[in-house]
């Protein structure tokens, strides 16, 4: 962490550097064990290793989004879908969630139970059982409204990943959708920015979208971009990798009113969060098959190549821009904020 | 060229985003910049604002210039050019118990003198709210009246009349509890400053200039007309997508060639040769102009910033708090000063990326995504071309 860091502030939640520096520099240092260590969002747990298709996968997530209900979700959706997605990223198939409750004084009952059917509706749809949770309840302004925690356990190994340290030059980089919705929709949507528009977040179980590459070979790595959006992935996976990925601006899919909203407020679609996108490296021959795979399910109909994997010496993202430029895509600092000239 | 950026077809709306990033456009304007360049000519064009700065190195624009073309960055970041001293007074008014300081998100990672920043305070409880229109410290007053909702006021032309509005409305609604800590800073006393040798250094070279879009919204052309006869200058008036730059600089190039000197808008679709006459006079009506104010990098310059006029005193935090502004000292080895300038390029500096960097900003000029160190930091580290200064 910086040396003058004394004080956890938002920017350690962002998701961008400074989170990647509490959780390396703080959490990794105490809890260092080799399954934390790969720092991927859900646990392969080797003790199940023997029979590989019987191998667990744990992943838990908190969710603390506000406002409670957006277009396209709410906390419960995102809850379930985030836990869901984490497992999925990992190669397996969600089975069983938890769910831990920290709830405010005086929240209304009817819109926490307007949060658990959506979580209930949305953990029938993927198949998944909630079988254990916790509940909390913190005094008047201790807490937003809900917080919720849930962990999910899932089976793998339906995806053969390879890992980042057999990233080569050459390889594709492929990303599933146009990006930046969710980020987006929940800006839009935040007390004191009163815009209209039909934006929708793009949270979904993505658990059926990556199910579609099953069997196929040369993938390297899949992570969903959530919190720092596009960005962080790949500046985790440069940073890990020791390579430079190196993407066009050109093929990065956005809609024309996260386009719109992210002009308005001096904002990058590159660094807002996605909750229903994923990005994936494989290798140059399996991305014809991995993007007609994903472009064969709605979630991924927008699935394009978006970059490849170069040699050089200093590991880093690259964007070549639509004019002919050239330059770093680098983490975000801090929770991107609207400028203010 | 005269002619403004208008839609290629007619199912598209005239100003809509990406007919001003279309890359074929673009091409042709490069191509058309590359054939005006003249052997043994320098080029050497200051953008005034961090906004076209910004501009310039999100989109990669000066790579596929000509070499000839040197764009310097110029002081136009709200956030970089307010003194330290004044954020002091800020981060005094936020420990305050009873204030809740409000502001935009860019000033809560700005350095006080004693490396405190406004963040950090949040996270030790003092209250302090982001906000994206300062009409919502209007709200703020009405649901905490025992408290003193300040508004941290900071930025050219283009804020100041959305803050003079904040206070007619408090009169009227007769709020007694809020008040402004202004900083609102004029954009022409400030090229003046740019383009003016001082003792310390003599005026800049420069071939042209890329004149402010948003704040000539307000302003108007006028002021332009004037620094531009004064310093014999071209000003070419730009907005802030990828092809009104590049039309900017080919319009430049040309007229350097042509050793014309003009004042011109190619910022047309927004900016007129009065301004907002509305907003101009609101401006008056709530702000005075004061005698000299202090620019992180440019010194006091006089008649460069706006106070509250005496008659809204009773909304003036300054006034109401009895703010004293003690002097403080910028960290000696930071450059901003001549970065602001454009005399320093940010990489020159011996702070820039070690110690500082937008994790842990030293200089201004390091925080605001408009500041040229922290352009030349997110877009350029790894490659150090040097194209501008």
């Amino acid at each position: 962490m910086s040396p003058t860091t004394s004080l956890i502030t938002l920017a350690h939640g962002s998701g961008a550097r400074a989170t990647h520096e509490l959780v390396t520099s703080l959490f990794l240092r105490h809890f260092n064990n080799p399954i934390l260590a790969t720092l991927e969002d859900g646990a392969c747990l080797p003790t199940a290793c023997e029979n590989s298709a019987a191998e667990l996968i744990v992943a838990t997530d908190g969710h603390v989004v506000s406002p409670l209900f957006f277009p396209g979700g709410d906390i419960g959706t995102l809850a379930i879908n985030g836990t869901l997605n984490d497992v999925a990223m990992a190669g397996g198939r969600c089975r069983y969630l938890t769910a831990s409750f920290i709830l405010e004084e005086g929240f209304p009952v009817s819109q926490l139970e307007k949060i658990v059917i959506s979580m209930a509706e949305t953990a029938r749809a993927a198949g998944v059982q909630i079988i254990a949770g916790d509940t909390k309840v913190v005094e008047r302004g201790k807490c937003d409204g809900v917080f919720i925690s849930t962990t999910g356990i899932g089976q793998g190994k339906a995806l053969m990943l390879e890992g980042l340290s057999h990233l080569q030059p050459g390889d594709h980089i492929l990303l599933s959708g146009d990006i930046g919705r969710h980020g987006a929709t929940i800006l839009s949507h935040r007390q004191g920015l009163k815009f209209e528009s039909d934006l929708t977040s793009d949270c979904a179980d993505l658990g059926p979208l990556i199910a579609q590459l099953t069997g196929i070979q040369g993938l390297r790595c899949l992570r969903d971009a959530t919190r720092g959006g596009v960005s962080a992935v790949l500046n985790e996976w440069a940073q890990a990798s020791g390579h430079v990925l190196q993407i066009d601006e050109a093929r990065i899919p956005v809609s024309p009113n996260v386009a719109a909203l992210c002009d308005l407020l001096g904002l990058d679609p590159l660094y807002l969060a996605c909750e229903g996108r994923c990005l994936l490296i494989c290798t140059a021959e399996s991305a014809e098959s991995v993007l007609t795979a994903l472009q064969a399910h709605p979630l991924g109909v927008q699935a394009c190549r978006v970059g490849v994997v170069v040699e050089s010496d200093v590991p880093r993202v690259e964007l070549l821009t639509i004019f002919g430029g050239r330059r770093l895509l680098d983490w975000s600092y801090g929770d991107p904020l609207p400028r203010i000239c | 060229m005269d002619t403004p950026l208008t839609s290629p077809g007619t199912d598209t709306k005239p100003d809509s985003l990406p007919d001003f990033r279309d890359p074929s456009r673009a091409k042709l304007l490069y191509r058309q910049i590359h054939e005006a360049v003249r052997p043994g000519q320098r080029y050497r064009f200051m953008e005034f604002c961090g906004g076209h700065t910004h501009t310039l190195f999100r989109h990669g624009l000066t790579d596929p210039l000509p070499s000839a073309i040197e764009l310097l960055h110029g002081p136009g970041c709200p956030v970089c050019v307010l003194p330290m001293a004044r954020m002091d007074m800020a981060i005094r008014l936020a420990k305050r118990p009873e204030v809740i300081l409000c502001t935009y998100g860019d000033m809560l990672r700005v350095p006080g003198s004693q490396r405190q920043n406004l963040l950090q305070l949040k996270a030790e409880g003092a209250r302090i709210e982001v906000l994206y229109s300062p009409h919502d410290c209007l709200a703020l007053a009405k649901a905490h009246p025992e408290c003193q909702i300040v508004f941290f006021a900071v930025g050219f032309e283009t804020t100041a009349p959305t803050t003079a509005l904040l206070v007619t409305e408090a009169e009227r609604q007769g709020l007694r509890n809020l008040t402004v800590f202004c900083n609102h800073v004029l954009t022409p006393p400030a090229i003046r400053g740019i383009l003016a040798p001082t003792d310390d250094s003599p005026a800049p070279q420069l071939e042209g200039l890329i004149g402010p879009g948003h704040v000539s919204v307000i302003t108007g052309m006028t002021p332009y007309h004037a620094l531009s006869t004064e310093f014999q200058i071209n000003i070419e008036v730009c907005g802030f997508e990828p092809l009104d730059l590049l039309q900017g600089i080919l319009t430049l190039v040309q007229r350097t060639n042509a050793g014309s000197v003009e004042a011109h808008n190619q910022y047309t679709r927004a900016v007129t040769a009065s301004g907002n006459l509305k907003a101009q006079a609101l401006l008056r009506q709530v702000f005075v102009v004061r005698d000299a104010f202090e620019w992180r990098g440019l010194g006091f310059m006089p008649h460069s910033a706006l106070a509250l006029a005496p008659g809204y005193a009773r909304f003036d935090a300054e006034h109401r708090f009895a703010l004293q502004e003690a002097p403080a000292q910028d960290n000696r080895a930071c450059a901003c000063p001549s970065v602001l300038r454009g005399q320093t390029r940010p990489e020159a500096c011996p702070l820039w990326d070690n110690p500082c960097t937008p994790d842990n900003p030293i200089g201004a000029c390091m925080v605001s995504s408009e500041g040229a160190c922290a352009a030349h930091y997110r877009y350029r580290r790894h490659q150090r071309i040097p194209t501008s200064a």
